[in-house]
């Protein structure tokens, strides 16, 4: 009864959540989370630009040893330095602080999720609001301090407050609390106010969850990118708390000389390492669970089949929250650290291959006898678990004491760390947002450039980073503005990629503005996915359902068929004998 | 599998890994391998599956679905439990390969390391301190090792050997080279702007050349102004100090800085004797017009004796210096012609 009768009004609703209120007020002050969704998404892809575009600089300056970009006499020689270190450490600081975090459960977390509880909001819309409001403020005041040292080092243009940061986005002590450049304070606050707006989401996440599940969704009937927003918000919640005293404590360390880090005056300066990796290791995980849900949703809806070993999957993301507290000490192994903790640390490190390992077979097992389509989504979903194979398997590497010990702060751990946040997290990121595109702007967007650009996007990641693991382990080490000649020609491939890279970026952005101007409506369920973002008009109303959805298992997806007059999927008429038993069905959503 | 295994780590350097200069290198690049086999098995695995699973699977107008389970337990707790074992088997040859590494004989060879923005100064038993490495081949030696600013990372991939250098405590590894050479030393720890640029060598060599090297450490015998050109390029104080008046952009250039008013940020200050010799023990507490007050501290990096000679030397840069000479005794020749190590 329901889902028919919303479904039947595919074609454009007159009114949906974009055009149910005018005006620049309708968009400060909405408490809609689909439009704070896209109020952060245009924050969040602004910092992705501003992080790659310095990407493109950074790779540009390593074409050649000497850093060509500059005059080779020595008053420029210190400046093309200084330049490339405000460079790498504004690089770091935007992609982690700016876009990575927040990206997934920020834009796409706070879109969909109440929605697949078929609720109309988050527990908390004011406060969902007020996140988003401190997101924005931390990114001004981050990105003004940022540019401002790049606008000083490289053209002697002096912003006010436009200090600059050139400790890299880690602020290792004490060169960052005694011979880093001023703007190092003020980098810090930048970091400070944005990490509220990742608690704050993390607290409405979990409320929402908990209290608007409608009844006959246990937590086991949940989708599974629920489970892993759930986990992120965990540690969301549980480890930024940890990197705003650490920083806290940083300022005053630079300011007030205390003394907790500063060893000439009786601190220690491994002791920030500790503090600061206590969150920044979970943190990897707040950037790479959601992106893993994501991947769960694409590849079972994409391949028309449920999701294999659905518990595994959703407790692997709870695992992975929890065993992420316990391995941050594997930053330290060559700080200092006693061998006995750099041990235990190791040991316990290998205990976060499992549960991602778990992960990439059920996925494989999902796709076996599928009926899959290749979709750009799906395209982005097998690419990101051929990448996060190998960023997974290069953290064996690692996390082995032996073998780290050489590879320690080489360009290995980088080509590393970008399989894991832009092979697999960037392309989990754009397979969602090809695979709620529709929903979330009514439109579809040209399914053959999306495809194009996620093939050319694979090729060049894997000619960028390939080539680092080589250059690693022949002993490059990472940060280094220029290089001894012999490691060029892995320079030079690794740069040639990053232009790739750049071009397929923008074919992407191209294809959804022009699937955003041009693009055919598009019908409420494109893909014949279950869950309940899909039993309402694309784009949803204001209040997200019309009526209130049935219940089901989200991955039943032999309850939809294909209708090809609006290509798209409507409700299978139901016949008794076939289809969901009783059990799997129950009563519309209630609260 | 041990031999088939080091055949793959080309023991002269090969497609991967630098060459192996000592013993443990070799034990690292085994366990390289052993980790790359495992991922290559794996990952080909994957692909495999990826790809078979992609085309026999892809969708194909009217073909029904074929029917397939939900789950299954037996397959779930065979693919935890197979990558359970290989990494606990992984984590225990890194963890002896690691202890072998962290764990010097007691009668190791002791050189003591000091790291600053931007080089390294070793400091060798006999008590001379020289800024490149020398070690003799086939012997253990330790490295102590401590930084007088900020936090540097000491690195020879050739030894696969690295551990950070930390102001206020003291960071120990050892080597037993087996293979001469000249080989990289490299900062691995961001320290700054010439993080890049802090790179040196060592020199690992037979024993009776690093003793007779040894010996000559020091320039004890040398004249107050030659000693103080070799200070100056073996102390780090070349890293930012030219002395053919080209300019570094990191420090004044001591040519004809000797009695030369020196403009600083609280003042104007003659460069004589007296102010040269604060300049030097007490870094930047008059810092200078136009550069930034980054000289590290000299404390237990230059004596009294040292401060003296480079002095000397200084003064020979500057043409306002034009002792008497005496007969028989030929003036000192100018920086350039001066005997280099």
């Amino acid at each position: 009864m329901s889902i028919a009768q919303d479904v039947s009004n595919q074609r454009s609703k007159p009114d949906n959540y974009l055009t149910h209120d005018r005006g620049f007020r309708s968009w400060a002050l909405t408490l809609d989370h689909k439009r704070i969704g896209l109020l952060y998404m245009m924050f969040v892809l602004s910092a992705f630009l501003l992080g790659g575009t310095f990407a493109v600089l950074l790779r540009t300056s390593l074409l050649t040893p000497n850093h060509w970009m500059f005059p080779s006499d020595p008053a420029h020689d210190t400046q093309a330095k200084l330049f490339y270190n405000n460079m790498f450490s504004l690089h770091g600081a935007v992609m982690v602080f700016m876009f990575i975090i927040p990206a997934i459960p920020a834009i796409l977390g706070n879109f969909m999720l109440p929605m697949m509880l078929g609720a109309k909001d988050v527990a908390f819309p004011r406060v969902n609001l007020l996140s988003f409001y401190i997101y924005m403020l931390g990114a001004t005041f981050f990105s003004w301090v940022l540019i401002g040292g790049i606008l000083r080092t490289a053209f002697n243009i002096h912003l006010p407050f436009g200090f600059g940061l050139d400790t890299g986005w880690t602020f290792y002590t004490p060169f960052s609390t005694s011979k880093a450049e001023d703007g190092m304070v003020a980098g810090v606050l930048g970091a400070f106010i944005l990490g509220f707006s990742s608690i704050l989401t993390g607290v409405n996440f979990i409320a929402t969850i908990h209290t608007l599940r409608p009844r006959g969704m246990t937590w086991f009937r949940m989708p599974l990118f629920l489970w892993a927003l759930y986990a992120t918000s965990i540690i969301q919640i549980l480890a930024t708390p940890v990197l705003a005293i650490t920083l806290l404590l940083l300022v005053a360390e630079r300011l007030l000389h205390v003394g907790i880090f500063d060893s000439s005056l009786g601190g220690d300066p491994v002791l920030f390492q500790h503090f600061f990796w206590f969150y920044s290791h979970p943190a990897v995980y707040i950037m790479i669970l959601p992106g893993m849900g994501v991947i769960s949703e694409i590849i079972s809806v994409h391949s028309r089949k449920h999701i294999f070993g659905y518990s595994f999957i959703a407790l692997s993301s709870v695992a992975l929250a929890l065993l992420g507290f316990l391995v941050w000490g594997h930053h330290l192994f060559v700080a200092g650290q006693s061998n006995l903790a750099d041990s235990i640390f190791s040991l316990l490190t290998f205990s976060v291959a499992i549960p991602s390992a778990v992960k990439v077979f059920n996925w494989l097992g999902t796709l076996y006898r599928g009926s899959i389509r290749f979709t750009p989504a799906m395209v982005f979903a097998l690419g990101f678990i051929l990448l996060f194979t190998v960023g997974g398997l290069t953290g064996l590497f690692l996390g082995a004491l032996a073998t780290d010990v050489p590879l320690h702060d080489t360009y290995f751990v980088i080509a590393h760390f970008h399989y894991v946040m832009v092979g697999s997290m960037v392309f989990a990121f754009l397979g969602g947002m090809y695979h709620w595109f529709p929903k979330m702007f009514g439109k579809m967007c040209n399914q053959n450039w999306g495809r194009a650009a996620a093939i050319m996007l694979f090729i060049g990641f894997n000619l960028t980073f390939f080539p680092q693991f080589v250059m690693g382990a022949h002993g490059a080490p990472r940060r280094w503005a220029t290089y001894p000649a012999e490691f060029q020609p892995y320079h030079v491939m690794s740069t040639i990629g990053a232009y790739i890279m750049a071009i397929s970026l923008i074919t992407v952005a191209l294809n959804w503005l022009a699937g955003l101007l041009w693009g055919r409506p598009a019908p409420a369920n494109p893909w014949g996915g279950n869950s309940l973002e899909w039993h309402t008009p694309s784009p949803p109303p204001y209040d997200n359902f019309p009526t209130p959805p049935v219940v089901d298992d989200p991955y039943n997806l032999s309850a939809w068929e294909y209708d090809a007059s609006i290509e798209g999927w409507v409700p299978r008429k139901t016949d008794p004998a076939s289809a969901t038993a009783p059990a799997d069905r129950t009563r519309p959503v209630t609260h | 599998m041990g031999a088939m295994l080091n055949i793959l780590a080309d023991v002269g350097g090969g497609f991967w890994m630098p060459p192996q200069a000592s013993d443990m290198a070799g034990d690292v690049d085994w366990l390289f391998f052993f980790i790359f086999s495992i991922c290559v098995f794996f990952f080909g695995l994957i692909l495999v599956l990826l790809v078979v699973f992609s085309w026999k699977y892809r969708y194909r107008e009217g073909q029904p679905m074929l029917d397939a389970p939900k789950h299954n337990t037996a397959l779930e707790l065979t693919w935890t439990f197979i990558p359970t074992v290989i990494v606990i088997v992984i984590f225990f040859y890194g963890f002896k390969g690691y202890l072998r590494m962290s764990v010097p004989p007691p009668d190791a060879y002791e050189v003591d390391v000091t790291a600053r923005m931007w080089s390294y100064t070793f400091t060798y038993p006999n008590g001379e301190k020289s800024d490149v490495l020398h070690i003799p081949v086939n012997t253990p030696v330790v490295f102590v090792m401590s930084s007088d600013d900020v936090i540097h990372g000491f690195y020879m991939p050739v030894f696969r050997l690295k551990k950070d250098i930390v102001p206020g405590r003291y960071n120990k590894i050892w080597v037993q080279a087996k293979k001469l050479g000249t080989f990289d030393i490299f900062c691995t720890q961001y320290c700054g702007q010439d993080h890049s640029a802090m790179r040196n060598h060592v020199v690992v060599e037979s024993r009776e050349d690093f003793v007779a090297w040894l010996g000559k450490l020091g320039g004890g015998s040398l004249p107050p102004a030659e000693r103080g050109h070799y200070l100056w390029q073996t102390r780090g104080c070349s890293m930012c100090h030219s002395v053919d008046g080209s300019a570094t952009g990191k420090a004044p250039t001591w040519k004809e800085l000797f009695m030369t008013p020196v403009q600083a940020m609280d003042g104007s200050y003659m460069a004589d004797e007296n102010y040269l010799h604060d300049a030097i023990s007490h870094p930047n507490i008059h810092p200078i017009a136009g550069f930034q007050p980054i000289m590290p501290p000299t404390e237990g990096l230059l004596n009294d004796k040292d401060i003296g000679d480079i002095i000397a030397y200084i003064k020979t840069l500057s043409s306002h210096y034009h002792p008497a000479k005496l007969p028989g005794h030929p003036a000192l020749a100018p920086a350039a012609s001066q005997p280099s190590n």
